[in-house]
């Protein structure tokens, strides 16, 4: 392809290519200061592409394709071809890693053991990560949560966090940088958030979970406690690979809702949140 | 196409690998993931024998391998379970097949949807039983339903409810609408059982002409490369010289000699199969289809758009008469508008 970047996050090598020198070079910009990837040889690529050659051109859109087999993901416009990058690399992921346990969770750490949250598009996981993370907890992703499958540690997979429409401002307004902001999504506004160099630094330590955490955003507090036989179903739902790896998935998210407590946690608003989330910690 | 060659021959003869770069070898995987060859490719190398970068990711690919496997003979039991009172041999098809009969071409092999074979006679009951233990149409189109039932080798795709995977029933191996109409009856009747579980699977011969009949009788020759690959797999591991008598007599009496005796061609010229000498010989057409199995690039795409157009139109002009294939291209083209 005309275009191309490599680079490695946490332990996944990815390779990018594009018929447009745009995405790229947003992604050298998000990713700068990311290692190539191990050996040189990717683990997974991301094609962005034009679907017919006059489009590279003409009304450009990014169509997003890679080694796994995407569902019809709709083109995108070049000006948001680093979405696009986002999406395809995401994709990848969870479509075709299987070295890992996957979970969609956010992941965060203090004093070496890893608080875990996970939930749908708006349960607030990525704003609570990146705010703790602001607060000196050290940001291991905003997106998947890599549960080692030997020894159910959290490996971290530290990319730019994507914080959604109200969520640019509440990061903003607690202090952050956040930018590229693309307007007109189809997720909305998306705003990145660079992890700081430290988490990037360290993205090859990986640590115990201790914590697992289902953030409700706008309702009034309530904490209530999660059985194990529960998490698991909840989990088994939020793991994109859980089912292609067969026995071994099954041992690593037994033990994991075996040995960490999960909580379902309902707040109003980011503070609320960010305080309830240092009280639960504090009485693990 | 570089990346299509250096997968050839690293699954022809591993030790080519010996001394690529890291962009040889990112060129390679990705191929090799494209063609669906990659887990073959991880059961052929020595993890050994290459940077520690491509042995974890070859790694990725065999557990995978296993892991589909696993999971594709676990669907073979359930349609077996599903249509046992039926009282058929349920007879399985390409990696299915391999994979139960413990082959050398299911070693790795991706396996998709599972693949059976079931006379004619019965596939409204066949239908019936796989619809009452959990499977599901997947074509909600009436006009495409009925193409299915009226003018394909197989019911419309079924797909399992819980499971989420597909089942293809077949009734023949190649549309009646094609040229050449292979002997069901005679696929059926030889078929070899698989131990005493109540699969089972086509002869030795039928195989190597099933598989020739779906790379150059029915289709495009996408995936071509995978299907070459079983052909010389299964090829590989017959011994008699009277097998190859026996292929030539029953690629004629389904009416499938010139497919079964470019797979065997292309499959020595590709990868090297020992084949019987009278079989070798040139064709002016096969450097074209050499071509056209080459077409892999290092990101993955198919190039040679031209070359690719020609063999996608004369998959249509194989599977259909041409007025025929007038009529249905018009219905496909103004019906969605």
């Amino acid at each position: 392809m005309r275009h191309e970047i490599a680079l490695r996050v946490g332990p996944v090598g990815f390779r990018i290519g594009s018929d447009w020198g745009g995405p790229i070079a947003a992604v050298r910009q998000l990713y700068a200061g990311y290692p190539a990837p191990d050996g040189g040889v990717p683990d997974m690529t991301v094609r962005l592409y034009a679907e017919r050659p006059w489009r590279r051109f003409v009304r450009p859109s990014v169509a997003i394709s890679g080694d796994f087999w995407l569902p019809d993901a709709a083109p995108l416009p070049l000006a948001q071809g680093l979405l696009a990058a986002e999406m395809g690399m995401n994709l990848q992921v969870a479509l075709g890693w299987r070295r890992h346990l996957l979970l969609h969770c956010s992941a965060v750490e203090r004093d070496g053991r890893v608080l875990l949250m996970s939930g749908a598009s708006g349960s607030g996981k990525s704003t609570l990560a990146t705010l703790l993370a602001m607060r000196g907890w050290r940001f291991l992703g905003d997106e998947f949560a890599f549960v080692a499958l030997e020894d159910g540690r959290i490996h971290p997979f530290p990319r730019a966090s994507s914080l959604k429409n109200e969520a640019v401002a509440a990061v903003q307004m607690a202090g952050g940088m956040v930018g590229p902001v693309l307007a007109g999504t189809p997720k909305g506004t998306i705003g990145y958030w660079r992890p700081p160099v430290d988490a990037i630094a360290r993205m090859a330590e990986a640590a115990p979970p201790a914590l697992l955490l289902f953030p409700r955003f706008g309702r009034p507090e309530q904490v209530e406690r999660l059985a194990a036989s529960e998490t698991f179903m909840l989990l088994t739902q939020a793991s994109t690979n859980y089912v292609a790896l067969g026995e071994a998935g099954f041992a690593a998210l037994t033990r994991l809702v075996q040995g960490v407590p999960s909580l379902a946690v309902d707040y109003p608003d980011g503070e609320a949140g960010l305080r309830l989330v240092e009280t639960l910690w504090g009485g693990l | 196409m570089k990346a299509a060659r250096l997968l050839v021959s690293a699954l022809r003869d591993p030790a080519t690998v010996a001394g690529l770069s890291a962009d040889d070898w990112t060129m390679l995987l990705t191929a090799a993931r494209a063609e669906r060859l990659i887990g073959t490719l991880a059961y052929r190398l020595d993890m050994r024998a290459v940077p520690p970068a491509v042995a974890r990711i070859l790694a990725d690919a065999r557990e995978g391998a296993v892991e589909e496997r696993r999971a594709a003979l676990w669907e073979a039991e359930m349609a077996r379970r599903a249509l046992a009172p039926l009282g058929l041999p349920l007879v399985l098809l390409k990696g299915t097949a391999f994979a139960a009969a413990g082959l050398d071409a299911g070693q790795g092999r991706s396996i998709g949807d599972l693949d059976i074979l079931v006379p004619r006679a019965a596939i409204d009951e066949a239908e019936r039983a796989l619809r009452a233990a959990g499977w599901e149409p997947i074509k909600e189109d009436a006009y495409d339903d009925a193409y299915y039932r009226r003018w394909m080798h197989e019911l419309p795709p079924l797909i399992h409810r819980d499971r989420d995977r597909m089942i293809d029933v077949h009734h023949t191996i190649l549309p009646p609408t094609a040229r050449p109409t292979p002997d069901a009856a005679a696929l059926l009747a030889d078929a070899v059982p698989l131990g005493d579980g109540g699969l089972a699977m086509l002869s030795p011969a039928d195989i190597v002409v099933h598989a020739a009949a779906h790379l150059f009788a029915d289709g495009d020759l996408a995936g071509g490369l995978r299907n070459l690959w079983d052909i010389d797999r299964l090829l590989r591991e017959q011994d008699d010289p009277a097998y190859w008598v026996t292929l030539r007599e029953r690629a004629r009496r389904h009416q499938l000699s010139t497919e079964v005796a470019r797979a065997v061609r292309l499959s020595a010229s590709l990868y090297g199969t020992p084949i019987s000498p009278d079989w070798r010989g040139a064709n002016p057409l096969d450097p074209l289809y050499r071509r056209r199995l080459l077409v892999r690039d290092g990101w993955g795409r198919q190039g040679r758009s031209f070359t690719r157009l020609g063999f996608y139109v004369r998959s249509h002009w194989l599977r259909m008469p041409p007025l025929m294939l007038a009529g249905h291209l018009w219905t496909k083209a103004t019906k969605k508008g």
